[in-house]
């Protein structure tokens, strides 16, 4: 036991150490593609021989490239508007209304997040075969949205959570309709959850891989186009450079998602 | 029914079934599928045991199902320990900002998860990071070149990849704690590494329970991260699905081995929270 006590002491003081090297590890693999996308061989590995933006350049003449990033974006669009939608709507139930199977409804719509994807996406697959669907943008969009919709219900009922409901009450003493009180004072209060719940589930769908890879058909979204391109080493410069500016993107989209996340802390903290 | 429930009803309504339909159906079709059997083009609806006589007679895919636990379980296990400290850190440490430091922990995760495992593939490679450092620094005079293509870079690819969804519950579990339990621990004289183990550890295992069911069930799903830097030895459950439903033609097989995997995993899992709730009851 006093064994014990000496490590844990002395692993305690390093403590703050490991905590930025570990969360620097974890950004390891995010630098290094920038880095190789810059470097002038074919062979990706040390030592780096020469500064190149070629490979960027050249990405333009993929035109595949650019039907996947089309297809990714109507896809990612759309999923992140209905899981929107609907993740609002039981936020808003969870949050301020007492209702049968209320936690029961809750379980379920958070259930994708701990199902293994594989298995999300052979039963779609079983299923919209055997309903004669077949696979198709569409099919993503249904999954995708399925897949998403627990991250916009954990993030809509954090800002419904934190609602003051007086305010609401107070607009209905003041003469609104309960639907006047909703759609101008609840829904404007809530809309910055609302703006960050529609740009993460679209960074998720965005780069979603598995449930695309088995439903999309013949039509491939950005990563099934980037899964098809890592097998030919003569392309993966290519990819290097296109999954940089990917990153890019997904940062940029994140950094404006905690903005309007934040904002929404802030709009909606109920007085001490 | 008052009208504040009947409106709860209403709005919840759409968004249960929508997931229900679109897991609940399809599960139900995978298993009446793992009681069929493929014939050539056709499938035959005859019920039939035989696929998974098949899973578990056929030594390979015995394997496949029992590596896919025993990966998972290390990387739920690698992932844990080596998150907690810096829940910890962020929970009792950091002072301003707590905020900040949990984003800096979820922006890699949020970025694509294809390009970052193909990432490791440069890491482990022979030309990659880690053998360069290592020759830069005169550990090793010629590179690794077991570094890829097992279980073990399976294992430290995912035990990256699942970093946040350690971190966050940890962190939620012992930010909850209650800083005067802390200050009476103290005031009876224990010392810090004892206050530790005797009330911070255990208050925090359901985080520790919370974050290993979110990591430990999917990861046995994993496709990607076998298939990127798993190489023969490191292939999972989830290539041989996807093997099945492609190649191979063989949905009821597939269907078969999807579900004995999760029924595998589901154990597991019921093991792994009812040994932690032991630690749990004998720490305290």
């Amino acid at each position: 036991m006093n064994r014990v006590v000496a490590v844990l002491s002395r692993i305690g003081r390093l403590l703050p150490t490991y905590a930025v090297l570990y969360i620097g590890f974890l950004y390891l693999p995010i630098l290094l593609l920038p880095l190789f996308s810059f470097n002038d061989s074919k062979v990706l590995g040390f030592p780096l021989t020469g500064f190149t933006t070629k490979w960027y350049v050249s990405l333009a003449e993929q035109t595949a490239l650019f039907d996947a990033l089309k297809n990714s974006l109507i896809v990612a669009v759309v999923s992140a508007v209905v899981a929107t939608s609907l993740g609002t709507l039981i936020s808003r139930a969870i949050t301020k209304h007492r209702y049968p199977l209320r936690r029961t409804s809750q379980t379920i719509v958070m259930a994708p997040l701990v199902m293994p994807e594989i298995i999300i996406a052979i039963s779609l697959l079983i299923v919209f075969l055997g309903i004669g669907i077949g696979t198709t943008l569409f099919t993503v969009i249904l999954a995708h949205s399925l897949l998403t919709i627990p991250f916009c219900v954990s993030i809509m009922t954090s800002a419904f959570g934190q609602f003051d409901d007086a305010l609401e009450e107070a607009a209905v003493d003041l003469g609104e309709t309960s639907w006047g009180a909703l759609r101008r004072v609840t829904l404007p209060v809530v809309s910055p959850g609302i703006i960050s719940s529609l740009l993460i589930s679209f960074t998720v769908s965005f780069d979603e891989f598995i449930l695309a890879f088995f439903l999309s058909g013949n039509s491939p979204t950005l990563p099934v186009y980037i899964w098809s391109q890592v097998r030919f080493p003569a392309k993966l410069p290519n990819v290097i450079a296109l999954g940089s500016l990917l990153i890019l993107i997904s940062i940029l989209f994140l950094l404006v998602a905690e903005r309007f996340r934040r904002r929404s802390e802030r709009f909606t903290q109920q007085p001490e | 029914m008052d009208k504040n429930a009947r409106l709860g009803l209403l709005l919840a309504t759409p968004t249960t079934l929508y997931v229900l339909l679109l897991i609940a159906a399809p599960v139900a079709m995978t298993v009446a599928y793992s009681f069929w059997t493929q014939e050539f083009v056709d499938v035959s609806r005859d019920f039939t045991l035989s696929n998974y006589q098949e899973v578990f007679a056929d030594p390979l895919y015995r394997t496949l199902i029992f590596r896919s636990v025993r990966i998972a379980a290390m990387v739920t296990l690698l992932t844990v320990l080596l998150a907690y400290p810096v829940a910890y850190h962020i929970a009792f440490n950091v002072k301003k900002n707590k905020a900040m430091w949990l984003f800096l922990v979820t922006i890699p995760f949020w970025t694509s998860y294809l390009l970052r495992v193909f990432s490791w593939k440069l890491i482990l490679a022979q030309n990659g990071v880690v053998n360069s450092a290592l020759l830069w620094l005169g550990v090793i005079d010629t590179p690794i070149d077991t570094l890829l293509y097992n279980s073990e870079a399976v294992v430290v690819t995912l035990a990256h990849a699942w970093a946040p969804f350690a971190i966050l519950p940890i962190f939620v579990s012992l930010e909850k704690i209650d800083r005067s339990l802390l200050e009476a621990a103290k005031d009876l004289g224990e010392g810090p590494v004892r206050t530790f183990l005797r009330v911070t550890l255990p208050l925090s295992i359901p985080g520790i329970i919370g974050a290993s069911m979110i990591i430990f069930i999917p990861t046995v799903g994993d496709y990607v991260t076998p298939a990127l830097v798993g190489g023969s030895d490191g292939a999972m459950v989830a290539n041989m699905i996807q093997v099945q439903f492609g190649k191979a033609n063989n949905w009821p097989l597939g269907a078969a081995l999807a579900l004995s995997a999760v029924v595998c995993v589901t154990s597991a899992a019921c093991l792994l929270v009812l040994g932690l709730k032991l630690i749990e009851r004998s720490l305290k």
